[in-house]
C-alpha cells in the first residue's frame, strides 16, 4: 500500500465574500507527481498557499509529510520545497549567491553546502553561468535557477506553481526532464498547471479543481476512459456499406473492444487506450474483405476531461485572465 | 539559536552583495545631506550667524544634517522587503524554515549598518568643511549612538510599512509626505527658541527633535551627560513604543 504524502479534509478559505476554496480534499501518494489542473482563479494557487502554510483554511485540515501543517507549520517547512510561479530569484545576486542564500535558510552546513549548490547547478545546467548576476539571464535561466532553489535542502516534497508559464519550448521541455528525474528519484511532486499537455507529461495522477472544488481525481488514462476511452473511426465507401455490419460484429469479441456503433457508412470503435488496437481493427477488415477508405484513431485529451467535468474549456478561462 | 545566527546571516549576506554591487543608490542617498551640508550651510550662515552666538551655521546644521540622514535611510529601509512582497520572494522566503524575525533582524542590521557608513561620511565631509565636534572622536561615536536610536524606531515603522502596504507606490508616497515636514517642524534647522510657539509644541512631539538636540550638545557644548541622557531617553521610548506597535502588527500579518 503506498503511503500518502499530502492529504487535505474539507479545505475551505474565504476571501472577504469570496470563496477560494469549498470544501477540498485531496490525496497525494508518496513519491508520485500530482497534478492540479483547474483555469485561473479555481484555486489552485490558494490550495498551495495553504500547504506551504502562507494561508489560514477557515475549516478542514491538511497533512503534509505526515505533519500537520496547521499545529506545526514550522515544523512543516523543513520537509517540502515550494517553487512560485513568479521569477524570484534574486537579480542582483549571482545562481550561486542565491543558492547559498537559501542554503542559509534551510541551515545546511558549510560542506554539505557547497556541495549541494554545484550539485543543482549541473542539474538545471547552470555551471557555466553560476558567477554572472541573474539580471543577465534569461527568464527561461531564472526559472531553472528558481526550481534549484527549491531543491536545495533535498526535499522529498515539491510544490511547483505553474512550472512552465511563459517560458518557450526549449526550456518547458528541459523542465519537464528535471521533474521526471524528481520522480525517478522518489519526490513527490505537487504540480499546479493550467497546460493539459504538461499535466498528461508528467503526472501520475491528476485532480481537476474548478469554482473552489475538486470535480474529479484519478490517472490521466482513468479520466479519459471515463470519457469512453479512444475511438476508431473508419468509413468504407457507399457501395461497401453493407459489410460495416459483419465487421461490426467481429470487432466486438475482441478484448479490447469496448462498443461499436455503425452509421451508414461510417464505424465507430470505442476501445480501451490500447496501442495495438488500431493495426488490429485493421487485420479484421481485410481479413473480411472490407474496403477501408478513411480510418482515424483519436484520443480525448484532458481538455475534454476538463470540459467534461467543469462545463468549460480550460483555454478559455485561461484567455479571460 | 544557531539556526536563528545562520538564517540571519544568509539573508545578511544577501544585502550586504545588494550593497556592495548597488554602489549608486547608497551614493545617490547621500546627495541630499550633502547639498543641505555644503549650499544649505554656506547660504544661510550670514543670515544665522547674528542669532546664534558665533558658531558656524554649518556646525549648527551638521546634526540635524545627520538627522536627516539616518531618518531617510531608516524610513526607507523597508523598501526591498516590498519589492520581495511584489514580486512573490517574500512567499519563497515566508516558506523556508526560518524564524520570522530572521527576515526582520538581518534587514534591521543592515539597515543600520548603512546608516552609520553615512554619517560617518557626512560628518567627515562636514569636517573638511571646518565644522568642529567640541567632545572630539568619542563624541562623534555617541553621535552615531544616538542617530541610530532614531533610526531603529524608523527602520521598526519601515519594516512595518512594508507588511502592511500592498504596493511601493504608496510606499514612496507615504516616505515623501513624511520627511519635509518631519524634517523642518524639528530642530534640525532652527533651534527650538528661534521656533514661534506652535512650531516649537510641534518639533518637541518630533523624535528627530530629541536626536538632533543630543548630538548637538556633542557639537557644540561638550559632554553634559544630564541632557544626553534624557534625549535619550526620549528616543528610546519612541523606539520602545514603535517595536511594540511593529511586533504586533507584524504577529497579526505574518504569524
Amino acid at each position: 500500500m503506498e503511503s500518502v504524502s499530502i492529504r487535505t479534509r474539507g479545505l475551505v478559505k474565504k476571501y472577504g465574500d469570496v470563496t477560494a476554496l469549498n470544501g477540498v480534499d485531496l490525496e497525494v501518494h508518496e513519491g508520485e507527481t500530482f497534478g492540479l489542473l483547474g483555469p485561473n482563479g479555481a484555486g489552485k494557487t490558494t490550495t498551495v498557499k495553504i500547504l506551504i502554510t502562507l494561508a489560514q483554511p477557515e475549516a478542514g485540515s491538511a497533512q503534509v509529510g505526515g505533519v500537520d501543517i496547521l499545529r506545526e507549520p514550522a515544523r512543516a517547512r523543513r520537509l517540502f520545497g515550494y517553487v512560485p510561479q513568479e521569477l524570484t530569484a534574486d537579480r542582483a545576486l549571482t545562481a550561486r549567491e542565491n543558492l547559498r542564500w537559501f542554503a542559509g535558510m534551510y541551515h545546511l552546513d558549510r560542506s554539505t553546502r557547497e556541495h549541494r549548490v554545484r550539485e543543482l547547478l549541473d542539474l538545471v545546467d547552470l555551471a557555466e553561468a553560476a558567477d554572472r548576476p541573474v539580471r543577465t539571464y534569461s527568464g527561461g535561466m531564472k526559472k531553472k535557477l528558481d526550481l534549484a532553489c527549491g531543491l536545495i535542502h533535498d526535499p522529498k516534497i515539491l510544490f511547483l506553481d505553474e512550472p512552465s508559464l511563459g517560458l518557450d519550448v526549449k526550456v518547458r521541455a528541459d523542465l519537464w526532464r528535471y521533474v521526471l528525474g524528481l520522480k525517478q528519484r522518489g519526490v513527490t511532486v505537487f504540480l499546479c498547471t493550467n497546460y493539459m499537455d504538461e499535466a498528461d507529461r508528467l503526472c501520475d495522477r491528476v485532480a481537476v479543481i474548478d469554482r473552489g472544488r475538486i470535480a474529479v481525481a484519478g490517472t490521466p488514462d482513468e479520466l479519459r476512459a471515463a470519457l469512453g476511452g479512444d475511438v476508431i473511426t473508419l468509413e468504407t465507401p457507399p457501395e461497401a456499406s453493407g459489410t460495416l455490419a459483419g465487421l461490426a460484429q467481429a470487432l466486438s469479441t475482441l478484448p479490447f473492444v469496448k462498443e461499436t456503433l455503425a452509421d451508414g457508412s461510417r464505424l465507430s470503435v470505442y476501445v480501451e487506450a490500447n496501442e495495438t488496437a488500431l493495426p488490429r481493427v485493421l487485420e479484421q477488415a481485410s481479413a473480411r474483405g472490407t474496403t477501408i477508405q478513411r480510418i482515424a484513431y483519436s484520443r480525448p485529451g484532458l481538455d475534454e476531461v476538463f470540459l467534461k467535468y467543469t462545463g468549460h474549456r480550460i483555454d478559455e478561462e485561461a484567455q479571460r485572465v | 539559536m544557531s539556526e536563528f545566527l545562520q538564517e540571519t546571516w544568509a539573508q545578511l549576506v544577501r544585502w550586504l552583495i545588494h550593497l556592495q554591487r548597488e554602489r549608486f543608490s547608497l551614493t545617490f542617498a547621500l546627495v541630499s545631506p550633502i547639498v543641505f551640508l555644503v549650499f544649505f550651510g554656506g547660504a544661510f550662515s550670514q543670515m544665522a550667524q547674528a542669532s546664534l552666538r558665533g558658531e558656524s551655521y554649518r556646525t549648527f546644521i551638521l546634526p540635524g544634517i545627520v538627522a536627516l540622514t539616518v531618518f531617510g535611510g531608516s524610513l526607507s529601509g523597508g523598501i526591498e522587503l516590498l519589492f520581495d512582497k511584489e514580486n512573490g520572494t517574500l512567499t519563497r522566503i515566508l516558506a523556508a524554515p526560518i524564524s520570522r524575525a530572521s527576515i526582520l533582524v538581518s534587514r534591521f542590521l543592515y539597515v543600520n549598518l548603512v546608516s552609520s557608513i553615512q554619517v560617518c561620511i557626512i560628518v567627515a565631509l562636514a569636517l573638511l568643511l571646518g565644522a568642529r565636534i567640541a567632545t572630539g572622536i568619542p563624541g562623534l561615536l555617541v553621535l552615531i549612538a544616538m542617530g541610530l536610536l532614531l533610526g531603529f524606531a524608523l527602520t521598526v515603522i519601515s519594516l512595518m510599512l512594508a507588511f502592511v502596504l500592498t504596493n511601493h507606490g504608496e510606499f514612496f508616497a507615504i516616505l515623501s509626505f513624511l520627511t519635509l515636514p518631519l524634517a523642518f517642524l524639528s530642530s534640525a534647522f532652527v533651534p527650538l527658541d528661534k521656533m514661534p510657539a506652535w512650531m516649537a509644541v510641534c518639533a518637541r512631539l518630533n523624535p528627530m527633535t530629541y536626536a538632533v538636540n543630543g548630538m548637538r550638545t556633542l557639537v557644540l557644548s561638550g559632554w553634559d551627560w544630564g541632557y544626553l541622557a534624557k534625549m535619550a531617553l526620549a528616543l528610546m521610548v519612541f523606539d520602545t513604543l514603535c517595536l511594540l506597535l511593529g511586533v504586533s502588527t507584524l504577529r497579526r500579518r505574518i504569524g
